[in-house]
């Protein structure tokens, strides 16, 4: 592609309700590569994520899809150009695996519905992307999480749009799956060209998986880049508020965040951060090597 | 299908085989038949239940002249007993299955959530209310009666989306809600009756349990109407509501305008619920059952949008005739029938419903 997609966002405030999540965020997705939204839980991410998605209004600021301001373009064209897989979609009890993924080319249909070649084609070329053809006439009901999520991303994929973004696509699956998952869209990002955005619980994921950070605390960025750049033990101490050894990952040369945990750590360092929650991050991250 | 070459290229650099298009197509094919299948076999069921409905009563008439009788060509007095009195009452049979059966699957599908269907959740109630009100209070005709049921059927709606509505409506609050709001209207109803001449009781309280008794062509005419619009509506508006299956967010993000189609989807089936109560009463159940049948019969995950509505007309066809007919010198009211009928299944579904501790 030589024109790609743009996808920024400036000066966004950002609120549920009442609630003011974030405010005055400005970020640029680099086209092409393989963008991940960091931080612990409940700072923001998803809500990021949704913004730029137009799945959440913001209250101030533009999120710019190509120069435009998504909000002003009609939903069906911002689905030809970016496709959004939420945390938590729901599958009709029953439907088969091909006509879940067939739902996805919604935004290329007309009000009379008009089953193309084209949509045959983009969604086998989705099912063949994620290795999902030997499912096609199986039951969503009945697959593993992980076999699920790859006809999730497949749906997505038969949207056939140059950007991709992701709500925590690895929640719920067990380390072989979300690696799976996680080449898989590696793959999608270097053999298409494909723009993706994606939160993640993991650093060390996200560290290895992602050409640009943004991590995030309390609503704010702290720090975006390169995770070779920005991935230190203060920026994880500052988003996690959790202490740390990183060191080079030895199968990637990636950061790799190692925590130092309460046994080994003493007080150290966390009477500066009472709002950190230590319990959820630590539980939720199964961190390769971290035993070591 | 057009695989004439051995590899097709999407927009975005993805390959696709001809194995996996085929792969595709085939898995497309083997649900669409299915479905087509079963909606022609319950056609013809349909089409049965009205011949043998036609045939059934005081003055018996042979399954070989019903047909002909239907169309005029019979002897004189048998097409006059089928085209005057029995067909009217077996047409609007139809329709109102037809009318709640739809109704029933695209709440259900919409909410996702089988325990939502306009008779559970008080749109029915509703109507019903409403058209209590205009019998009691106004001494009403059927046209303004339906036209009360109609407007009581999306107040209710209305009032329901209103009250459950918080950043978007969950499937099991929108239930508890309903299941309220027809509480209360249920005490109203009672309410106004309590208070009503014994003549307008008594027509009150048949049309509350649902009724074909006595319906005519002027009837027949409006709900024909109303579902010559809303049928083709709701087929348009099939593909958004697929959609939001998939969950608001999903749903938006493949370029639904979310509000906008929910409410026109919503309003749609308001108006099937609203005027088939206003033709035939709240007939208990036939929403409520109808779309789980065909969706099992369909065995495909869609919404099932008409074979749910003929399962509705054969459902309701046929316990019309069993109460007209069947019970020897008794007549009930169809909406016993269905009652009876549907009251266990309501019961199975909750306890169900209770032990997986699940519903959206």
């Amino acid at each position: 592609m030589t024109d790609r997609r743009t996808l920024a966002a400036e000066g966004l405030t950002l609120a549920y309700d009442q609630r003011e999540v974030s405010r005055d965020l400005s970020i640029a997705i680099p086209p092409g590569r393989v963008t991940a939204i960091v931080g612990a839980n409940a700072c923001g991410k998803s809500t990021l994520l949704r913004a730029l998605a137009r799945l959440l209004k913001p209250r101030a600021g533009t999120v710019v899809l190509d120069g435009e301001d998504i909000n002003d373009l009609p939903t069906k064209v911002v689905a030809t150009r970016l496709g959004i897989l939420p945390q938590a979609p729901s599958a009709p009890s029953g439907i088969a695996v091909t006509d879940l993924i067939a739902r996805g080319r919604y935004p290329h249909q007309r009000l009379v519905r008009q089953w193309t070649d084209a949509d045959e084609v983009a969604v086998a070329a989705a099912m063949t992307a994620t290795d999902t053809l030997e499912l096609a006439t199986r039951q969503v009901d009945t697959l593993s999480g992980g076999q699920r999520q790859r006809v999730w991303i497949a749906m997505a994929l038969a949207q056939d749009t140059d950007i991709l973004l992701l709500d925590e696509p690895t929640t719920f699956l067990d380390l072989a799956h979300q690696i799976d998952v996680l080449d898989l869209l590696s793959e999608l990002n270097s053999d298409h060209g494909r723009t993706i955005v994606l939160v993640l619980h993991d650093l060390n994921h996200a560290a290895r998986y992602a050409h640009h950070l943004i991590a995030m605390r309390e609503g704010r960025i702290c720090a975006q880049g390169p995770p070779g750049e920005i991935v230190t033990e203060a920026l994880v101490e500052e988003i996690l508020g959790m202490a740390s050894r990183v060191v080079p990952d030895p199968v990637s040369n990636t950061p790799m965040v190692v925590p130092i945990g309460r046994t080994s750590a003493n007080a150290n360092g966390r009477a500066a951060h009472p709002t950190a929650r230590e319990d959820t991050h630590v539980r939720t991250r199964p961190t390769p090597g971290g035993a070591a | 299908m057009t695989t004439t070459t051995a590899d097709s290229t999407g927009q975005r650099g993805l390959a696709a085989t001809t194995e996996a298009r085929a792969i595709v197509a085939a898995s497309r094919n083997h649900g669409r038949s299915r479905a087509i299948a079963i909606t022609t076999a319950l056609a013809v069921a349909t089409f049965a239940v009205v011949c043998i409905s036609v045939s059934i009563g005081d003055f018996p008439i042979a399954l070989r002249d019903v047909v002909p009788s239907i169309f005029g060509f019979g002897a004189s007095d048998t097409t006059f007993i089928v085209q005057e009195i029995r067909l009217p009452r077996i047409v609007c049979g139809l329709l109102v299955g037809f009318a709640f059966g739809m109704s029933g699957t695209v709440f259900q599908s919409l909410v996702r959530n089988e325990l939502a269907s306009p008779d559970v959740i008080g749109i029915t109630a509703g109507a019903s209310t409403a058209a209590v009100v205009a019998i009691v209070l106004f001494g009403s005709s059927s046209i303004s009666l339906s036209f009360a049921a109609l407007l009581g059927g999306l107040g209710t709606a209305g009032a329901i989306y209103l009250f459950a509505y918080k950043r978007g409506v969950s499937g099991y609050r929108l239930i508890l809600v309903g299941i309220g709001i027809a509480a209360g209207l249920s005490s109203v109803t009672s309410y106004l009756i309590t208070r009503a001449e014994i003549t307008d009781v008594q027509r009150a309280t048949i049309w509350l349990t649902g009724s074909l008794n006595g319906r005519t062509w002027d009837q027949v005419a409006t709900l024909a109407v109303v579902i010559a619009v809303l049928l083709p509506t709701l087929l348009l508006l099939a593909r958004g509501l697929r959609a939001l299956q998939l969950g608001d967010d999903a749903a938006k993000g493949i370029g639904v305008r979310v509000e906008g189609v929910r409410a026109a989807i919503i309003i749609a089936a308001v108006g099937l619920a609203a005027f088939g109560t206003a033709v035939a009463g709240p007939v208990a159940f036939v929403a409520f059952v109808s779309g789980p049948i065909a969706r099992r019969l369909v065995a495909s995950g869609d919404i099932a949008l008409l074979p749910s509505a003929l399962v509705g007309a054969v459902l309701l066809l046929s316990a019309d005739l069993v109460a007209r007919a069947g019970l020897g010198s008794i007549e009930l009211p169809v909406g016993v029938l269905t009652g009876i009928l549907g009251a266990p299944y309501l019961l199975w579904l909750l306890a169900r419903t209770n032990r997986m501790g699940t519903g959206d």
